[in-house]
């Protein structure tokens, strides 16, 4: 569904990728591990344009993405929840959720969306009318979600949707990977929760310092000795 | 040290202009480029360092007004009165400065605030129409024989040509001393991150305040003179939004962030409005700001250095240019 | 004793409120959503209050023709607005944004008049004066004030209740992430532009039946909307609505109490004064 081929990219005069490829076939779940600073986050930011690459190229269903404006990339099929959550802070719950379903194919089935979304976080049915802002971490990371799914996606990017959220809460967005995932949705995830991350994914690949280290099944690497001496302690 | 020799040559042939024996027109050029040179300079002073204000009219209002009136209604010699106008300006601007800084009131807030308090101080000229004449302007009584040290009223277009000289050399000389001070480090440390600069232990509103208070008794300085030698204000050519915007042209044209840039903005407007003035006549209102306006479009968007400061850029990578490495 | 011209001035302060609260909201809506401040608003709504005159007198359009041809008019001259002077400078320094448009005002008021002369002009219309008790109201002023509510109140459901108008609001809290939910900012800033282009075209048409039209006659409400903007927190709709009323109060009463130009002196003190009790706006959070 998903090739990203060669890709290099940075911020200025700092690279964070080089030459990184990986793919992602319909109906998998796949994980991009690494430690802080490897270059995840700007690996999603490429595949959503939100930042351009110095050389080679995505593929969406064989589109190539260069041709595609970046308000478009949404309707090629590819929603991302960005990291810390982005909402809107002072729209309420179901306006972020509007806004997730913008472009014209995804406004025409709004209603029906959002009962979905509703169905399976239905505390955000409760908290409809609350501003975004106002909600707990978990609470936000729900709405986050939310907020991707309205736009039906094929493809969801979700860029450490655990980060800075208690132990608890923590299990229970990993749980929610495992409904989405349950519901049929391709998902491509990035995580420093390694341990975490490899119990949810079919396979995963490892980012370090901008390249591709390791790649392979999320079993295999969960029992690769360099993974379990360098990141999960053991 | 050459540089030094050279201003002193350079003060030297301006001070020997006089000499030339030039007409009453070009001697009126120069001066008025000194007096909006220094006025430009007074501006750039503070607008450098990106506090960028769009009321300085008020401060020139009140350096025209003031003294003026000082002059006119009570006798008193503009010696005193610009003293006296000096400290209304650092007044005014201690009064909207503090809380501004304080509160750290930045950017486009400040330059509208600053914009208001110019339009008030033009409403409060024409609200006291009965002292200053309102919006019909006001006439500096001139004294009997025309010239008077007391009254800083001269006949000859030289001696004002010297006045004018003094007091735009000394503006170039306050903005080479702020240029070397400590309060430039803080300035600039501030307008690039005042959380930054307040944790290294700058007084961040401090230096803001001086900064503007030194800016705006300047500005005062100028209004007066220039009440002192056009004879004849009015509320529209010394206050107001319009003169204000004038002040930011010139500075933008000229180049912000030079020494001799707004005096080069001083020049530049003067020809500018002296050609089309030639070429079209006086009947023609507007056509002089429609330029403005669209020049000062395209400075912003192609040149924001300004002349000076391109020329320096251009010169600068010119030089460079040979001795650069290759990639 | 009762002071039924101090009841009549405040009725007009209140009327009054309801423009300067229309110029404040189209000034508010550019700032919150492109993070720049026009300088020349005032003048848009000069050279709105000419097109109508224009229109009407000169070629016989009917009056609701003119304001309606002045109303696109003037968005579209803030579509060119942005396209032509602020996107250039978007990137650079936010100061610079903000001069550019005090070129702009430079150039609308000296081209004004170069064109229609710095004569003062106005469409010739008689509007009846409304009695009430020994109190007399102009009925343009009445006219102005709900004109001025109904736009107000359009533009509120408009923001709150479609999905451009979500967008509009929720540009301002995250521009980066804008094209992840497939909304194209730009297009979104030429939208506002428009918006904002056409309030000020119908401020204009509420005032031109008020006021004389001339070239400097953004000059003398222009400052007044910067003040209600900032007192407001710029940027924040609600709060530059409160502030216009408020303000009109401090013209219309201190005009009545003393002279037109007090009012605005005393307005301004009270606007400095707050500025030391609420420096971020009146409902700054």
């Amino acid at each position: 569904m998903l090739e990203v081929r060669n890709i290099s990219a940075g911020y200025g005069s700092f690279r964070a990728l080089f030459g990184v490829s990986i793919e992602v076939r319909a109906g998998e779940a796949v994980g991009v591990i690494g430690p802080n600073g490897a270059g995840k986050t700007t690996l999603l930011r490429v595949i959503s344009k939100i930042i351009s690459p110095e050389s080679g190229q995505v593929m969406m269903q064989g589109q190539d993405l260069r041709q595609v404006a970046a308000h478009r990339v949404v309707e090629m099929g590819i929603a991302h929840v960005p990291e810390h959550r982005r909402l809107f802070p002072r729209l309420t719950v179901e306006e972020n959720l509007r806004m997730g379903a913008f472009h014209p194919e995804a406004r025409r089935r709004f209603a029906e969306r959002l009962d979905f979304v509703y169905e399976l976080f239905p505390r955000m049915k409760e908290r409809r009318d609350q501003l975004a802002g106002t909600m707990s971490g978990g609470e936000q990371q729900m709405c986050a979600i939310g907020r991707a799914l309205m736009s039906g996606p094929k493809l969801l990017l979700m860029d450490e949707p655990s980060a800075g959220l208690a132990p608890v809460i923590v299990q229970q967005v990993f749980d929610l990977v495992r409904r989405i995932r349950a519901e049929g949705y391709t998902v491509l995830i990035v995580e420093q929760n390694i341990q975490q991350v490899l119990q949810v994914v079919d396979r995963a690949y490892l980012l370090e310092v901008g390249t591709i280290k390791q790649s392979g099944n999320a079993a295999d690497l969960l029992a690769s000795p360099e993974i379990r001496r360098a990141y999960l302690g053991i | 040290m050459d540089n030094r020799i050279l201003g002193g040559i350079g003060i030297a042939a301006l001070a020997a202009i006089p000499l030339l024996g030039l007409g009453n027109y070009h001697l009126h050029l120069l001066i008025t480029v000194l007096i909006w040179g220094f006025v430009y300079t007074s501006w750039s002073i503070m607008g450098r360092f990106g506090m960028v204000s769009l009321g300085h009219g008020a401060f020139l209002g009140v350096g025209a007004y003031v003294t003026t009136m000082l002059w006119n209604g009570m006798g008193l010699s503009p010696w005193l009165g610009i003293p006296i106008a000096m400290l209304v300006s650092m007044a005014m601007a201690l009064l909207v400065g503090y809380p501004c800084f304080r509160f750290r009131i930045v950017g486009h807030y400040f330059a509208l605030v600053t914009l208001a308090l110019g339009e008030v101080v033009r409403l409060t000229i024409v609200g006291l129409r009965d002292h200053t004449g309102g919006s019909l302007g006001i006439t500096v009584t001139g004294v009997p024989q025309g010239t008077s040290f007391l009254a800083l009223q001269f006949n000859d277009r030289a001696t004002f040509f010297y006045v004018a000289l003094l007091v735009w050399l000394a503006g170039l000389a306050l903005w080479r001393i702020v240029d070397r001070s400590m309060l430039r480090y803080a300035l600039e440390a501030s307008s690039e991150d005042e959380d930054a600069a307040a944790s290294v232990g700058i007084n961040v509103t401090r230096a803001k305040l001086v900064i503007l208070m030194v800016s705006a008794a300047m500005t005062t300085l100028g209004g007066a003179l220039y009440a002192q030698y056009q004879m004849y204000i009015n509320p529209e050519t010394v206050s107001g939004i319009s003169i204000s915007l004038q002040i930011v042209f010139a500075v933008i044209a000229g180049g912000l962030f030079t020494q001799f840039g707004p005096t080069i903005g001083a020049v530049f407007t003067l020809l500018l409005a002296e050609t089309l003035r030639v070429s079209f006549g006086h009947d023609i209102h507007g056509l002089d700001g429609t330029i403005y306006g669209i020049l000062l479009v395209l400075f912003i968007i192609y040149m924001p250095k300004g002349i000076t400061g391109s020329i320096i850029a251009g010169l600068s990578r010119r030089r460079a240019a040979p001795t650069a490495p290759a990639e | 004793m009762f002071d039924s011209f101090l009841l009549e001035s405040i009725i007009n302060g209140l009327l009054l409120g309801g423009v300067l609260a229309l110029l404040a909201l189209g000034l508010n809506l550019i700032f919150g959503v492109i993070d720049v401040v026009w300088i020349c608003y005032a003048e848009l709504v000069m050279i709105g209050m000419y097109a109508i005159y224009w229109l009407y007198v000169f070629y016989g359009v009917p009056l609701p023709g003119a304001v309606i041809a002045a109303v696109l008019a003037v968005a579209l001259l803030g579509v060119l607005l942005h396209r032509l002077v602020i996107e250039p400078v978007l990137g650079t320094a936010p100061i610079n944004q903000l001069l550019v448009t005090g070129g702009v005002l430079f150039f609308l008021q000296a081209a004004a008049t170069l064109a229609f002369g710095i004569e003062f002009r106005n469409l010739g219309i008689r509007m009846p004066l409304v009695e009430f008790g020994d109190m007399f109201f102009s009925f343009a002023r009445i006219l102005a004030f709900i004109t001025a509510l109904v736009g107000v109140f359009l533009l509120w459901l408009f923001l709150t209740r479609t999905y451009l108008g979500t967008a509009i609001r929720a540009i301002s809290q995250d521009r980066e992430i804008m094209p992840l939910m497939g909304v194209d900012p730009r297009r979104i800033y030429l939208i506002t532009s428009a918006i904002g282009g056409g309030m000020a075209g119908m401020a204009a048409s509420l005032l031109v039946l008020q006021y004389d039209v001339h070239p400097a006659i953004g000059l003398s409400f222009g400052p007044i909307t910067f003040m209600v903007c900032v007192m407001g927190g710029l940027g924040n709709m609600l709060g530059g609505f409160v502030a216009a009323f408020i303000f009109a109060q401090f013209i219309s009463v201190g005009g009545y109490l003393f002279q037109i130009e007090w009012g605005y002196v005393i307005a301004f003190c009270f606007f400095i004064a707050m500025m030391f009790i609420r420096p971020k706006g009146l409902f700054s959070r």
